[in-house]
């Protein structure tokens, strides 16, 4: 395979770049460029409703958008640099912050690591118990990010529908482990807590309730025929693009191309579950932002089959050492499937008890560098459809 | 008791309306009466009937309704009454307020939640008057490179194009402000009016978030006038009459909307495009423009702007009642002033109050049928503003070229064959001379 990128894109990257860094470079954004005149430029965000953390330099020839410069990094907080002076352990309230709503999944890849480091095996109900919270925390994930897509499109109900029943699944969560959205619960050698009496029962019966609930936003979203011209073919990112840009998780399902973490390289015991990771052709804006919705009933589905081959009885938690340390330089990398793709978690292990290098590849960062391509010539009203249907969060890609 | 407000009582609503009475009473003791008395004694008195007006008599007038009835009822006759209060400027507003209460109510139970709540005790019934307070104790901040004069003015000129609509809608038999014979065509002028008001408030705010809301106003806008006017023709067809009084007495048997209900439907949808309600609301698209050409606007001349298309939307949904839905029509179901206390005067026991005033007032100015078209129009309106609410919670916004594709293609269409059906109406005779209406 060629790894030369299409011509359209190559000749679109040329044009938003700036000027090669030297004595007068001056960030994006501000520096001086020869523009035509018909040309406005529109810096969208970091103070705007429509753009999160971040900003967006969108250049519009009247209604249609001709460059578009995304400029992350302001909600940059040195989590990898943080995870050096602070031990494994110490690490994981911090590392699950980049998205508070996906904290169990922004932990996974870390305790991953750290458990081969280590050379733990992990009890065989602690493996389902966080099958069960991570899956939880991906239909919470996705909840916000669908509450805030409707408001995007200017769809207050699905804003507010969305917001009331995640609460459903959040004290869920809460009975599981204490809190309503950072859990801290994922350690190395399993979870930190055993489940809550009766947990099972109450965990089936909100699960089928909010199951049911979700297939009702079909009618008043999904089917809408106004939300259907509105996103139908705009934003097509093509399965060849896809590939080369390096997008993942719903964005790379919705252009057929069948990833998913859980079913590739299974961890815990993904591999004994039926996972369905529903795949679309279509490449476009509905079909990245309807992906996510038909996950969340495939996750349903993986709850309620966690909680049936879930062993009754047993450790949780393998007792380890204080301070415990790795075994000799080491690396190792883990990815988990998270809310918005594959996550993976880099860590260099020196025999000392910090991580000597922690590195984070997080999939909002990956879905971003699609977001110039696919706004390329469309129109300005298809800008927050696009950019939301990319599944990403601004303070996950800063880190 | 109210489900959502489980630990509502109604003796506690009751004694909170008495504390309240009981506080305006007393404010009214200590400082309002001494105040008039001041004034009138400091006043040198008429001479009335050959009787020096003392204060104390002053103040008897006041209460006595055979004095105070006529100057009611001289009031009420006079033009600043109409514009000021009852089927112009007051009305409307009152209306318009219930309008923005009711709104978030209705949304609020869509959407799974509680709407207002904690302001005014009763399901946040003064939450309107909260807002209004807040926004006129707001700073007003003016952009520096605004066209300043400009700037100010539209707000101002946008409420006063908008009670310039309310006041040629017809609400009860002879209760209009403008009765002009070119009602409707006077409709259409002061719609006009809005693009430019829009797009000198937008440009002269000297920004692009407005001037892109602005421009996008003004296709959206006059876009679907050309719907809005074609939908209208049908009705105008039928009635041979551009008068919204007379539009409105045609319907005493059927409402348009029975024969006409293309031209009903075009024109509904054109009413949301040009009232910039959702799915139509493109020019003030959040996620897109931040607020459209609303952005650069602050305090009071928000505020303003909010009032104006509160007051656009009551006369929109007035304008649709009146020349499909037949305005003031409708069963007699306000019951008649008893003749017995207008000739007679109240038997209160061995007592009889007899007020002089009274019978012209009920006989003349607010009549059986004056109080029975008001209760319709009110009912009906209410109704079309529900219906122009409820789209907010069901759909998303529509994108540019999808709402000009739509004006210019379908909704022209659509119009054109309203225009035929009328047509056919009026030659077969259903309609016009000898047909039914």
């Amino acid at each position: 395979m060629t790894t030369e990128l299409p011509a359209d894109i190559q000749s679109s990257s040329s044009e938003i770049q700036t000027d090669k860094p030297s004595s007068n470079w001056l960030p994006p954004g501000l520096a001086l460029q020869k523009v035509d005149e018909r040309i406005m430029t529109l810096n969208v965000g970091p103070q705007h409703p429509g753009s999160g953390h971040m900003r967006l330099i969108v250049q519009i020839d009247g209604d249609y958008i001709v460059a578009c410069d995304p400029d992350p990094g302001y909600v940059h907080r040195g989590e990898e640099k943080m995870a050096e002076y602070r031990n494994y352990i110490t690490n994981i309230p911090h590392l699950e912050r980049p998205v508070i709503h996906d904290s169990c999944n922004m932990l996974y890849p870390y305790v991953l690591g750290v458990e081969e480091l280590l050379g733990i095996e992990v009890p065989e109900r602690a493996k389902y118990v966080r099958v069960i919270a991570a899956e939880l925390n991906r239909c919470i994930y996705i909840m916000y990010w669908l509450a805030i897509y409707g408001i995007f499109l200017g769809h207050s109900t699905m804003f507010m529908w969305p917001t009331g029943d995640r609460e459903l699944l959040i004290d869920l969560m809460e009975k599981m482990t204490g809190a309503r959205v950072t859990h801290s619960h994922f350690i190395p050698g399993g979870v930190r807590n055993d489940l809550p009496a009766n947990f099972e029962e109450v965990c089936l019966r909100q699960v089928n309730y909010f199951e049911k609930r979700i297939k009702e936003y079909a009618a008043v979203f999904y089917d809408n025929p106004i939300l259907i011209s509105r996103t139908q073919n705009t934003g097509v990112l093509s399965r060849q693009d896809a590939i080369r840009l390096g997008v993942t998780g719903s964005v790379l399902r919705a252009s057929g191309i069948d990833f998913d973490v859980r079913k590739k390289e299974p961890y815990d015991v993904y591999d004994e579950l039926d996972i369905q990771s529903i795949v679309m052709t279509e490449g476009d804006a509905y079909a990245r932002s309807k992906i996510p919705w038909l996950d969340m009933m495939d996750s349903c589905n993986i709850i309620r089959q966690a909680l049936q081959k879930m062993p009754k009885s047993g450790s949780v938690r393998v007792k380890l050492k204080p301070n415990p340390k790795g075994k000799g330089l080491d690396t190792v990398y883990k990815r988990v499937e998270s809310g918005r793709g594959s996550l993976g978690c880099y860590i260099v292990s020196d025999g000392k008890p910090e991580p000597y290098r922690l590195k984070l590849s997080v999939p909002s960062f990956r879905n971003l560098i699609a977001l110039p391509y696919l706004l390329k010539g469309e129109k300005l009203g298809n800008m927050p459809s696009v950019y939301w249907s990319l599944n990403y969060w601004p303070v996950e890609a800063d880190r | 008791m109210s489900v959502i407000a489980p630990k509502f009582k109604l003796s506690g609503f009751i004694q909170s309306l008495l504390d309240n009475i009981f506080w305006i009473l007393l404010l009214f003791v200590l400082i309002g009466l001494p105040a008039v008395f001041i004034i009138l004694i400091v006043m040198p008195m008429p001479v009335l009937d050959g009787e020096l007006l003392t204060p104390f008599l002053a103040l008897s007038y006041l209460a006595n309704p055979t004095r105070i009835l006529p100057v009611i009822h001289a009031f009420m006759t006079t033009d600043i009454f109409r514009v000021m209060a009852f089927p112009g400027f007051g009305f409307a507003a009152l209306l318009a307020a219930s309008v923005i209460f009711a709104e978030r109510k209705m949304m609020a139970k869509l959407q799974l939640r509680v709407g207002p709540f904690y302001c005014g005790k009763f399901e946040g019934i003064l939450q309107l008057m909260g807002d209004g307070l807040k926004l006129i104790s707001k700073e007003i901040i003016i952009p520096a490179k605004a066209d300043k004069p400009i700037f100010w003015a539209a707000p101002v000129l946008f409420v006063a194009t908008a009670a310039a609509f309310v006041a040629l809608i017809p609400v009860a038999p002879g209760w209009v402000v403008a009765d002009i014979d070119l009602g409707l065509l006077a409709v259409f002028a002061v719609i006009g009016f809005f693009p430019i008001i829009t797009i000198l408030s937008a440009w002269s705010a000297n920004s692009k978030y407005p001037f892109i809301g602005g421009i996008r106003a003004l296709f959206q806008m006059v876009s679907f006038e050309i719907p809005l006017i074609l939908s209208l023709l049908g009705v105008v067809m039928v009635t041979g009459t551009l008068n919204l009084s007379e539009i409105t007495a045609s319907q005493s048997n059927f409402p348009w909307i029975i024969f006409l209900p293309i031209g009903a439907i075009v024109f509904f949808i054109t009413m949301l495009a040009e009232l910039e309600r959702i799915p139509f609301d493109l020019p003030e698209a959040e996620s897109e423009i931040v607020a459209g050409w609303l952005t650069e606007l602050s305090g009071m001349l928000y505020g303003l702007v909010q009032l104006g298309s509160y007051l656009k939307l009551y006369a929109f949904a007035a304008l649709f009642v009146v020349l499909f839905l037949g305005g003031w029509n409708g069963p007699m179901i306000i019951p008649a002033i008893p003749e017995q206390i207008l000739t007679e005067g109240i038997e209160m026991g061995p007592i009889t109050l007899t007020v002089d005033g009274l019978q012209s007032l009920f006989g003349n100015t607010i009549t059986q049928e004056m109080l029975n078209g008001t209760f319709w129009f009110v009912l009906k309106t209410a109704g079309v503003i529900f219906f122009i609410i409820l789209p907010r919670g069901v759909f998303p916004r529509v994108r540019v070229d999808i709402l000009l594709n739509l004006g210019w293609t379908k909704l022209i269409g659509l119009c054109f064959i309203n225009i035929f059906i009328a047509l056919g109406l009026l030659y077969a005779g259903v309609l016009g001379p000898g047909g039914l209406q």
